[in-house]
């Protein structure tokens, strides 16, 4: 947008540049953004390990054992937390991100659904763990 | 533009002079382009009471120290929407920002962010208004209605869906709150997408087609990040995030339906 | 204003973004716990779970060889797509290089994974 230059009108634009610093509130979103990395990361760690696994038995027991390295664990601590963070920031936001849910002709609160989202994190979580522990033991 | 000050009123709401005891500083972003290349800050010391507002602050400044000083106001009661501006980097109100709470440390005053400033603490909101304009704000009639139809007939259910977002009363704080604005101002932004969502959903309206090309568009709701600020701000609830990503669900839909429905089925949110 | 209406593509990347970054915050964590610290460590879980064995007879069935090509490329897409729009959030526009590397990444590993799994499969 041009504004009209009449007589001395001489409208300041500011500039943006460090905007996210300026306030708590835009500095938590850059960091929950940043959460971005460390799902790429852990991505990546998956990607290596089913090429790995395709390449045979040999292949995929050098992943396996590149794991098992206090680097690794330490590594996967920090991805642990980090996905954490990302898990409940998703469900803070979702709010305002989903669509208005009626529930008995109510409108379901901020709180109910950001307590539903991490709700259900739990419950997959669970599941997931219980899955993995039945097929392999 | 700027009201002048009406001294008038002012007496009967200035407490005399012997009741004030505190004083507050208040740092005010000044910008007069026939004087200043860029703005600057300027501290006014200003003797205040507990009940006052930073818009009497302001008035104060305006009335007693400094008649130079530019900014919009009009009811005082946080209706208008004309007195948005940043206190303490926090877009806010300054009708329902009181001094109290700064005092002692003071507080620092600057015109909404992300618009280009006019002169001291007024905006250029004219690409707001052009948004405005550009969404037919208003209910389009879904068939032309006689005069002898009678009025249209809405049920609390129906009005309730859109509600919450007609609360809106333009005072651009959320616009204020947006990054994505400020990095690109061609987005839509939230105070617009909100409006133009309350329309939408309103029973009695036929346009949703019409409004949502701009919302399926590049300057559209996908710029948006749900950064979520612009909800946190805004002085009526109106959640103006939640109508911009309402929309983007909506914009999906139809991007992948639009094939296989037949046109006009899955325009605007779903009534 | 004069707006640009010309449709955006958005909606697939938006989606393939909103699908990851649900799937990351439902089943991120616990994923990570389980290759990354219980099996390494033996908790809860055997050491032996992720055995080549174990993992073969995994991938060789449909579910799990699928399962590990969405999440792999799903958790890719949701992230390109977040860091792309963190670079437009720190003053690096859009560009075509920001686009190539942030939407070229998880669209070749979508396919490396996805003839990986089918590698497996077989």
């Amino acid at each position: 947008m041009k504004p009209r230059a009449i007589g001395k009108r001489r409208p300041y634009v500011r500039p943006m540049a460090g905007w996210w610093r300026k306030n708590p509130y835009f500095v938590e979103y850059m960091i929950h953004e940043g959460s971005a990395f460390f799902v790429a990361a852990y991505a990546l760690v998956l990607l290596v390990g089913l090429l790995r696994l395709s390449q045979g038995e040999a292949a995929w027991n050098g992943w396996l054992f590149a794991l098992h390295s206090p680097l690794s664990i330490a590594g996967h601590l920090l991805l642990l937390a980090a996905m954490l963070y990302h898990a409940w920031t998703w469900f803070n936001i979702m709010p305002i991100t989903l669509p208005p849910i009626f529930v008995a002709g109510k409108r379901l609160s901020a709180s109910a659904i950001t307590a539903g989202g991490v709700a259900a994190t739990v419950l997959a979580s669970v599941i997931l763990l219980l899955v993995v522990w039945r097929l392999t033991s | 533009m700027v009201l002048p000050a009406r001294r008038q009123n002012r007496k009967e709401s200035r407490p005399a002079m012997s009741e004030i005891e505190k004083t507050i500083p208040i740092e005010v972003l000044r910008y007069r382009p026939e004087q200043d290349t860029e703005p600057v800050l300027q501290t006014f010391q200003v003797p205040f009471t507990d009940d006052m507002s930073v818009l009497q602050g302001l008035q104060y400044i305006k009335d007693y120290l400094d008649g130079s000083l530019s900014f919009r106001w009009s009811c005082r009661m946080a209706i208008c929407g004309s007195c948005g501006m940043m206190v303490n980097g926090i877009p806010s109100l300054s009708c329902k920002t009181f001094l109290s709470d700064y005092y002692p440390a003071g507080l620092r005053i600057e015109a909404l962010a992300h618009f280009p400033i006019e002169r001291d603490l007024v905006i250029v909101m004219d690409d707001f208004i052009e948004k405005l304009e550009s969404i037919k704000p208003y209910i389009i009639p879904k068939t032309p209605r006689a005069l002898s139809e009678g009025e249209y007939l809405q049920t609390p259910a129906e009005r309730d869906v859109y509600e919450q977002f007609s609360s809106c009363i333009n005072c651009m704080l959320c616009y204020a709150a947006c990054p994505q604005y400020g990095l690109n101002s061609k987005f839509v932004g939230p105070g617009i997408m909100a409006l133009l969502h309350r329309y939408n959903m309103d029973s009695r309206d036929g346009g949703a087609e019409q409004r949502m090309e701009l919302v399926h568009s590049e300057d559209g709701v996908f710029n948006c990040t749900a950064v979520g600020y612009c909800s946190e701000v805004c002085p009526k609830h109106v959640d103006p995030g939640n109508a911009v990503n309402i929309n983007k669900t909506e914009s999906a839909k139809d991007y992948f339906l639009r094939f296989v429905m037949p046109k006009g089925s899955n325009s605007g949110a779903a009534k | 204003m004069s707006a640009n209406l010309k449709r955006s593509n958005a909606p697939i990347f938006w989606l393939l973004f909103g699908a990851g970054g649900m799937l990351s915050a439902l089943l991120g964590p616990m994923l990570v716990f389980i290759t990354g610290i219980a099996i390494p460590l033996g908790l809860i879980l055997s050491p032996d779970a992720m055995s080549y064995a174990h993992m073969q007879a995994f991938a060789h069935h449909w579910l799990g060889a699928g399962f590990v090509w969405v999440i792999v490329s799903l958790f890719l897409w949701h992230a390109g797509h977040r860091i792309f729009h963190s670079l437009h959030d720190i003053g690096i526009h859009a560009g075509t290089t920001a686009k190539l590397i942030c939407y070229g990444i998880p669209l070749v590993a979508t396919i490396v994974a996805a003839r990986a799994a089918l590698v497996s499969l077989t």
